[in-house]
């Protein structure tokens, strides 16, 4: 497991690799001003390590706005390319209703913990 | 919708800030000590946050673009009803019934969904737009509070 530095900016997330699967695990809500942080970071890390899948760890997180529907598309429409799939975990009452309004399970699977996402999605942990 | 500013209300606030991102925490954090003393559910102190959020997201991306202006929000309590509006003095709309069509954006380059008027409408029971190319946008949006009873 390779943890990264990340920068005070950067605070609206952590960033994990576990194999060929990028855990971007959220700490703060997910609205514009912390997805546009998440945005680079996570192109960042896209486009220097070996990574297939996304999973968005919303653990301890109970509110998402319509910016982060545009950052999991964003992040889901670059892994799909090389066939890699993107999923959320850890999904509190009031995130779900956003996604399921949003359409968004219709093409991103959502798991219980990181743990059965990394698992599910072919990477180690 | 009724004019709150011109109505008896219980209790009201007003708030001006930057129009910059980190702002949007803050402005949710402020309508959720505002209607507090309502007691809210869960589920509505969320849409109600979601829509501030976006109309708020909206006033810095758009409304502003790349510049800073200040944002308005001013929100009324009358019986079980919670009036708010958010408004700033940015660039406007031009065609507002195409800026509120699901999915659509004039920033894709920002990523943006598309969804924020329509998260609005979903979240709020009332939602009304009134916008001047040159002259800004003001988003009014009324929700009854049940509250958790």
């Amino acid at each position: 497991m390779k943890k990264v530095e990340y920068r005070k900016e950067d605070a609206g997330a952590s960033f994990t690799q576990e194999g060929n699967v990028l855990v971007i695990s959220l700490k703060e809500d997910l609205d514009h001003h912390n997805a546009m942080y998440i945005r680079e970071r996570a192109d960042r890390m896209l486009e220097r390590e070996a990574i297939r899948h996304v999973v968005f760890d919303f653990t301890g997180v109970d509110f998402m706005d319509s910016s982060g529907i545009g950052v999991i598309m964003g992040r889901y429409k670059q892994v799909i390319f090389s066939g890699g799939k993107a999923a959320v975990c850890g999904i509190g009452a009031a995130v779900d209703r956003i996604f399921k309004l949003s359409g968004i399970y219709k093409i991103i699977e959502k798991y219980d913990t990181a743990g059965d996402a990394v698992q599910a999605l072919g990477g180690r942990r | 919708m009724e004019d709150f500013m011109n109505m008896d209300c219980e209790k009201r606030l007003l708030l001006e800030f930057d129009s910059k991102s980190e702002n949007e925490g803050f402005a949710r954090m402020m309508t959720s000590a505002f209607i507090a003393g309502m007691d809210p559910t869960l589920e509505e102190l969320a849409d109600v946050k979601t829509a501030v959020s976006e109309a708020v997201t909206n006033a810095i991306i758009h409304g502003y673009r790349d510049r800073t202006g200040t944002v308005t929000i001013r929100a009324a309590i009358h019986s079980r009803e919670l009036f708010v509006e958010i408004s700033d003095t940015g660039v406007g709309i031009e065609d507002v019934c195409q800026a509120m069509v699901p999915l659509y954006t004039t920033r894709p380059d920002m990523e943006r969904s598309g969804m924020g008027f329509s998260f609005m409408e979903a979240f709020m029971d009332e939602l009304e737009v009134h916008s001047g190319v040159g002259e800004g946008t003001r988003v009014r949006m009324k929700k009854k509070i049940s509250g958790g009873k």
